[in-house]
């Protein structure tokens, strides 16, 4: 439907891009989810007080555009403390925590759903604390954490758009190349468009459902 | 390991630029969601008009919105009504003789494309809490004698308002964030723009970004406190 | 007065309105009893015309309440409805949530209708609720925050749809007392209630209603004395 000067090597490019979109978002999400759960649990069992640096990194990102902690952290680790990283790793870096402030509070929020009394049931029975959590607070706990872990794996998915600033071709930094060399930009910019929409949207779905069949009972 | 020298007072000069830029972000930010808010009701409407092709154009503008990036949707927005643009201008050239150039500026396609995701997310918010809103509400407004529209706007509004205050709260902080997106499509006005632009100049990248965060951050604070005031005074039930 | 002329109401494939044909005079006080599904409370909705009907008409002082050229909601204003789900409005208070219709439908002033949401609250023992958010009432006194709401558009008629199924039993008394002190003051009421000694001490008449059919209509006595039908019997055997 579309006349296009686009080679098969330009394609090529594109699917790199996309490669990399995948790639840096399954670095962030797992070291994310990883540093978040431990997070989410220690605030848990600690109490707010010790939770007031957690809460802190949360809220900065939220109040601070991605693009500007990126550029942040990339002007600090490379002019500041002068170390020879690359950009990707900067970007993994920051994503990474990312996900961790907010898969933190997600864990923390779904351990606090858990009744205590079915907790106390299960203490009661002689289970220490690490067991209770194994057996009996987690595995309810992430019923109610799931959906919501979805939803955020697809937000850092979406975010990482973002990283071109920091000199990583993921698919939009490819496709903006192209754009630029090949003037077709609605075009190249619908196929990026439509790979974003053919992975977020069936997952989106699923966790939705997830959500409505776990909630009912 | 420290031997980079800050030079604070060098990026503290830009500061007057930075905060008109930050003005320029909040303008943006308070337009997109004034319009988002106006696109929501109108998909709202599409929604439960029972016409298939209107309910088709809100599941797609809602999907798209909410499963691609906010960087996509600004981009999509830049080339797709720069398009759109170019088109009239051909057209009007020939048929009217003269051109109407309709080409657009950044701060229009920037304010389109937030405008478009904000439409998209609220709609979400407010489809969830009218589901929250029961229906024997308006079935006793209607029995009291109210017409539809006002049993809409003295009861169902009213509390669609006070469940959704705190998602709206929620987008317009994202969209303040989302502004700095317009670097993209060389948007040079906002804060982020503009503390692009000066970095280019004056090289004090780091320093110049921890003002324009700090900047940021007490923005959206000011936002949320304001907001938690304002709901604290408007919803005492 | 109220006249309804063999009116027949079906929800898809299920008639809950059998042709009701029933005339309601000006100070009457009819209760209606029935099982569940039996259509009593689909008759209430039809009345003030939240429900279409199928067939037949309804006439509230002689105006058709189905007939495309009536006002509906003008209409509505003659005939106030309290529902099981006492549905208070939650964001207002017990005074605004009175004051609310008669100011936005009627146009009164404030002063006006807060005047006269102060009367009705008093009359159904809310006085010192005024200022109150309803979250913070009884069900009992939401419900009869209800009945003063409507009372305060000046129905000429009330219809009670169970108004005392969803609270709890301590609770039922003081709304029946409102009922009570309603009739005795020679309001029109229609009451749908599954409370048989409240229907025999204060109704003119009682309609049993048995399957989207009236089976029967009487004075009290006459009714709960010597029911004529074997299905009135059987219910009447099972609500005591």
């Amino acid at each position: 439907m579309f006349e296009t000067a686009m080679t098969a090597k330009d394609f090529w490019m594109l699917v790199q891009g996309a490669g990399m979109t995948l790639l840096v978002t399954a670095i962030s999400v797992a070291i994310g989810t990883v540093v978040g759960v431990i997070c989410g649990i220690f605030r848990f069992q600690a109490g707010p007080w010790w939770a007031i640096p957690v809460t802190f990194v949360l809220d900065v990102c939220r109040s601070v555009p991605l693009l500007i902690q990126l550029s942040l952290a990339f002007a600090f680790v490379t002019a500041v403390l002068k170390l020879r990283i690359s950009g990707f790793s900067v970007a993994c870096g920051v994503l990474s925590l990312y996900t961790a402030a907010y898969c933190s509070e997600i864990v923390r929020g779904a351990l606090e759903s858990v009744p205590p009394n079915t907790r106390r049931a299960g203490r009661s029975l002689g289970m220490t604390w690490l067991q209770d959590m194994r057996y009996i607070a987690l595995p309810l706990a992430s019923r109610v954490a799931l959906p919501s872990w979805i939803g955020l794996s697809l937000g850092v998915m979406k975010d990482s758009a973002l990283i071109y600033v920091v000199n990583v071709s993921e698919l939009m930094k490819s496709t903006k190349d192209l754009i630029t060399r090949l003037q077709e930009p609605l075009f190249l910019l619908l196929l990026c468009g439509v790979f974003y929409f053919v992975i977020s949207f069936p997952v989106a779905r699923f966790g939705s459902y997830l959500e409505k069949r776990w909630s009912n009972d | 390991m420290f031997n980079y020298s800050f030079r604070w007072n060098q990026a503290f000069q830009s500061l007057p630029d930075m905060l008109q830029g930050a003005l320029v972000t909040l303008e943006v930010a308070v337009l997109s969601m004034i319009l988002g808010i106006l696109f929501a009701i109108l998909l709202t409407s599409f929604r439960l008009s029972g016409n298939r092709v209107l309910r088709g154009i809100t599941t797609t503008w809602v999907e798209v919105a909410r499963n691609t990036p906010a960087l996509f949707q600004i981009y999509m927005a830049f080339f797709g009504l720069a398009g759109l643009g170019i088109a009239i201008t051909g057209w009007t050239q020939p048929h009217l003789g003269f051109a109407v150039d309709l080409r657009l500026s950044p701060y229009v396609a920037l304010l389109a494309g937030i405008t478009f995701n904000n439409a998209g997310y609220l709609h979400e918010n407010f489809r969830g809490a009218l589901k929250a809103i029961p229906d024997t509400q308006t079935r006793s407004a209607r029995s009291l004698g109210m017409s539809a529209p006002q049993a809409f706007g003295y009861v169902v509004m009213p509390q669609m308002l006070r469940i959704s205050f705190l998602p709206m709260t929620n987008q317009f902080v994202w969209a303040i964030l989302m502004t700095s997106l317009g670097a993209v499509i060389s948007m040079n006005s906002d804060l982020f723009g503009v503390t692009d632009n000066l970095v280019k100049i004056n090289f004090r990248t780091f320093e110049m970004f921890a003002i324009a965060a700090v900047i940021f951050y007490v923005m959206t604070k000011i936002v949320t406190l304001s907001a938690r005031l304002i709901a604290a005074r408007l919803f005492r039930y | 007065m109220i006249e309804i002329e063999k009116v027949r109401k079906s929800f898809g494939p299920l008639e809950v309105l059998k042709g009701i044909d029933l005339t309601v005079a000006k100070g009457e006080v009819l209760t209606v009893i029935g099982g569940s599904g039996s259509g009593k409370s689909t008759l209430l909705t039809c009345i003030n015309g939240l429900e279409p009907i199928d067939s037949g008409r309804i006439l509230v002082d002689g105006v058709e309440v189905h007939a495309k050229s009536t006002n509906l909601n003008k209409l509505r204003q003659k005939i106030g409805i309290v529902f099981q789900q006492w549905n208070a409005f939650p964001h207002l208070t017990v005074l605004e949530n009175v004051m609310l219709a008669p100011r936005k439908v009627l146009g009164r002033s404030k002063a006006e209708a807060e005047a006269e949401a102060e009367k009705q609250l008093k009359h159904v023992g809310l006085g010192d609720k005024l200022s109150v958010y309803p979250a913070r009432l009884s069900g009992g006194q939401q419900q009869r925050m209800a009945i003063a709401r409507a009372l305060a558009m000046g129905p000429s008629y009330m219809l009670f749809d169970e108004v005392t199924s969803a609270l709890d039993p301590m609770l039922v008394g003081e709304v029946l007392d409102t009922l009570r002190l309603l009739a005795s003051e020679g309001m029109t009421m229609i009451c749908v209630t599954h409370e048989m000694k409240f229907a025999r001490e204060v109704s003119d008449r009682v309609a049993f209603f048995h399957q989207g059919i009236m089976a029967e209509i009487a004075p009290p006595e006459e009714l709960f004395g010597a029911p004529k039908t074997a299905e009135l019997e059987k219910f009447l055997a099972a609500t005591h």
